[in-house]
């Protein structure tokens, strides 16, 4: 079943053929062989991005709505670049994206030709893996490997580039039969053994913790881990990148750990016997300063990436599998030692976790000036909207914050950007999600930071019909250096505010005026600064379904995230609010 | 820390020998050797990667490097179950005064003469990795000008090959 067809012909078959619904991209020379029979494809939709950044996180977004690989295109050179940010994100929150650049004609690599840059080199460490593709017939075998590699095992970003004169040559399309990918084997089924071992060390322990990353989220397993979570009574703590994994309103969730967890969630970890970890990396905003993590705790780790296990923190039971697998497999095992009599008794772990969380409760101060606490205005937002839509966040406080004080009961109803920590992943990602779950309410939570470098992705929001709602946090800093240089500079505000909300005793004006910048994108622009019409805001802004909204809230600039462990320090010395240690109520240890 | 050699059979492809290469330095490893070259199937060569580090990071970069795409296996050659060699070129100054004397030291390292000149002799020699260093020791006096080494390959004792079970996974996706 062949067909005479050109190169660009062959990649858009390929494309419908793994069953790509949405392209985001922006053509330009290199690509543009592709785009043509992209203008007649049928079953692809391509959404004309403003910056190609933004067709990267938009992809990511869509594949965090859908579990399917998101796919951006940009052509060489420059387009190609401007995909590298979003690909380090990607690669470092495994996010699967199948990336398709156009690059200069094969006579012409490497001869620095207009528009060449080597994006296979340059993308090699951040990618799961990337192909330079000069043989028009190596293309739809090479994009069914791309989308293999990219959503199998753990899930990650790959690129494509295909020169341009592979786009125009004469090709017979055939699809691959079987793949070509002797070195590529990932493992999903867990070694029983190792299962049968960390059964027995969870019931022979006193102070476990189940602590559960993004890996959990990506498997698909939130069924398993509840019923392993229930079936045990163990204490689940959910990472920036799992959140709604497990029901935060359940009583065994304490929160999130790390950073800007709670001190339930911290201090379980501090002070657990033993720790589950289940598609989780001890990544150091998790275990503050690596050496004093967890000091009493043997360690059980599930991930499918071998190469996490031991990584950071040496694992006395690993278990390589997928975490849907070994979480049930896990159910299992527990069960048969419940049968024979072993079973765990937390009693007492439970008794002083709850001391924690009921003495240390999450919470924050309402500024003393009368402006609006964004924690909040964030809150509100939570409640108001509610637990089935999407929340996207970008990086900073107001991520903390979005973490801390919305209710995440579904899994997937939180994305952001974790591991890379992507200024501007909001809007991108936002409009992403929205694409792919176009029936769902999207939330953009966003920093004016943030907000300022990708804003302009609203253009195609409007365009395309994408109404997504931002909430953009603005306290006219960037927050997160500030709280920074408040803790850590003597309060030397070197280069932190963005001049987007000068207190009105300045007389400056807003540079610029977002309500207005959304009004001139076509969107629905509002305003709010106090609490009495934060409710109202909110309720108007979810009456809007036909285009995008993007409302100021404009807020306390003085607020911080807590509680808090600074950088490189013990989780021991977290920190509840300003100078405020918790008293650790030790009195079994 | 300690030498450790790996032998890395990889997908004969375009970037394979850059992606291993630029691992290594972008987790922090320092590569003491690195030679690639072609097996004795189509389509697959084979690094013998030397590497100077722990046991803890050794393990952390073969896990890394199991995760290249194009890396099909990776076995570390233990030094006693293998045979490693490396060959040497060095070109020693051996005028009317030294000759016979550089000349003895090679045939005492069972190494040949493969260029003469009335200044220099170019010496070559295989073995392990310490013979070589012996015999450069023992030529240092003469004068060295100049010295280029291969690097390490390795080949396990016994009857057993590293693409023993690796291949037939190929073979059924050819």
């Amino acid at each position: 079943m062949t067909e005479q067809m050109t190169g660009a012909q062959s990649l858009i078959r390929s494309l419908e053929h793994v069953g790509v619904d949405v392209v985001f991209g922006i053509p330009g020379g290199a690509i543009l062989p592709a785009y043509d029979p992209l203008y007649d494809s049928v079953k692809v939709r391509h959404i004309l991005m403003r910056h190609e950044q933004g067709a990267g996180h938009a992809a990511e977004g869509y594949a965090y709505a859908t579990g399917r690989p998101g796919v951006c295109m940009a052509t060489s050179g420059p387009g190609a670049t401007n995909l590298v940010t979003p690909l380090a994100d990607a690669y470092m929150d495994s996010v699967p994206l199948v990336a398709i650049t156009g690059q200069v004609a094969s006579p012409a690599i490497g001869t620095d030709a207009f528009q060449e840059a080597d994006i296979c080199g340059i993308t090699m460490p951040i990618t799961k893996h990337n192909f330079l593709v000069r043989d028009p017939d190596k293309i739809a075998s090479t994009i069914a490997e791309a989308f293999h590699i990219a959503s199998t095992g753990r899930p990650g970003p790959v690129l494509v580039d295909i020169a341009k004169d592979a786009l125009q040559a004469q090709t017979r399309f055939s699809w691959p039969q079987r793949l070509d990918l002797p070195g590529y084997r990932p493992v999903t089924k867990p070694h029983g053994k190792q299962v049968r071992e960390a059964a027995r060390m969870i019931a022979e322990a006193k102070r476990p913790v189940l602590y559960v990353g993004g890996g959990v989220f990506k498997a698909g397993a939130s069924q398993e881990l509840r019923v392993l979570a229930e079936l045990t009574g163990i204490p689940v703590v959910t990472t920036l990148m799992a959140l709604g994994t497990f029901p935060s309103s359940h009583p065994q969730n304490l929160g999130m750990p790390g950073m800007h967890g709670t001190v339930a969630a911290v201090g379980a970890l501090q002070r657990a016997d033993l720790i589950v970890a289940l598609g989780a990396r001890f990544d150091d905003r998790v275990t503050g300063k690596l050496d004093s993590f967890a000091p009493h705790a043997k360690i059980v780790h599930a991930d499918i990436d071998p190469a996490e296990i031991s990584k950071n923190r040496h694992a006395d039971v690993p278990i390589v599998g997928d975490c849907r697998e070994v979480i049930a497999d896990l159910v299992v095992a527990v069960r048969a030692d419940q049968a024979a009599g072993r079973q765990g008794d937390y009693a007492a772990w439970w008794d002083q976790l709850n001391r924690m969380r009921e003495t240390y409760p999450l919470g924050y101060d309402e500024p003393g000036d009368g402006s609006l606490a964004p924690q909040y205005v964030i809150q509100r937002i939570g409640q108001i909207v509610g637990p089935e839509a999407t929340y996207v966040a970008g990086v900073g406080q107001h991520q903390m914050w979005a973490a801390q004080f919305i209710d995440h009961q579904r899994p997937g109803s939180f994305v952001n950007s974790g591991g890379a920590g992507t200024m501007g992943f909001a809007v991108p990602a936002a409009l992403g999600a929205k694409v792919g779950d176009p029936d769902r309410a999207i939330w953009a939570i966003d920093g004016d930071g943030c907000f300022q470098m990708t804003n302009q992705e609203l253009a195609t929001c409007a365009v395309e019909g994408i109404p997504i709602k931002v909430a953009v946090i603005n306290n006219g800093n960037l927050g997160m250096v500030r709280q920074w240089q408040t803790l850590f500079y003597d309060g030397r505000y070197s280069n932190t505010n963005l001049q987007t909300a000068p207190p009105p005793e300045t007389k400056k004006v807003r540079i610029p005026d977002f309500a207005r910048l959304a009004e001139a994108y076509g969107c629905v622009g509002l305003r709010c600064e106090r609490a009495e019409d934060v409710d109202a805001t909110i309720e108007k802004a979810m009456a809007v379904d036909d285009v995008p909204v993007v409302i100021d809230f404009t807020v306390n600039h003085d607020s911080m995230v807590w509680p808090m462990v600074a950088a490189g320090v013990s989780n021991d010395n977290i920190q509840y609010a300003r100078d405020m240690a918790p008293d650790w109520d030790d009195d079994e240890e | 820390m300690s030498l450790h050699t790996l032998s890395v059979l990889v997908e004969d492809t375009p970037g394979v020998l850059a992606r291993a290469a630029s691992l290594f330095s972008r987790r922090g490893f320092n590569i003491n050797s690195l030679t690639v070259g072609p097996t004795e199937y189509e389509g697959l060569s084979r690094m013998t990667i030397v590497v100077n580090c722990d046991r803890h990071p050794l393990e952390q970069v073969t896990k890394q490097l199991n995760k290249l795409v194009n890396v099909i296996k990776i076995v570390e050659m233990d030094p006693e179950a293998s045979v490693r060699r490396e060959l040497l070129l060095v070109k020693v100054k051996a005028d009317q005064s030294n000759r016979s004397h550089v000349l003895e030291t090679a045939q005492l390292f069972r190494a040949n003469v493969v260029d003469v000149n009335p200044d220099v002799v170019v010496i070559e020699a295989t073995g392990q990795p310490e013979k070589l260093e012996a015999l450069i020791r023992n030529l240092e006096p003469f004068g060295i000008k100049e010295l280029v080494k291969s690097g390490v390959v390795a080949l396990g004792r016994g009857p057993r090959s590293i693409t023993d079970r690796s291949l037939r996974a190929v073979e059924r996706s050819a």
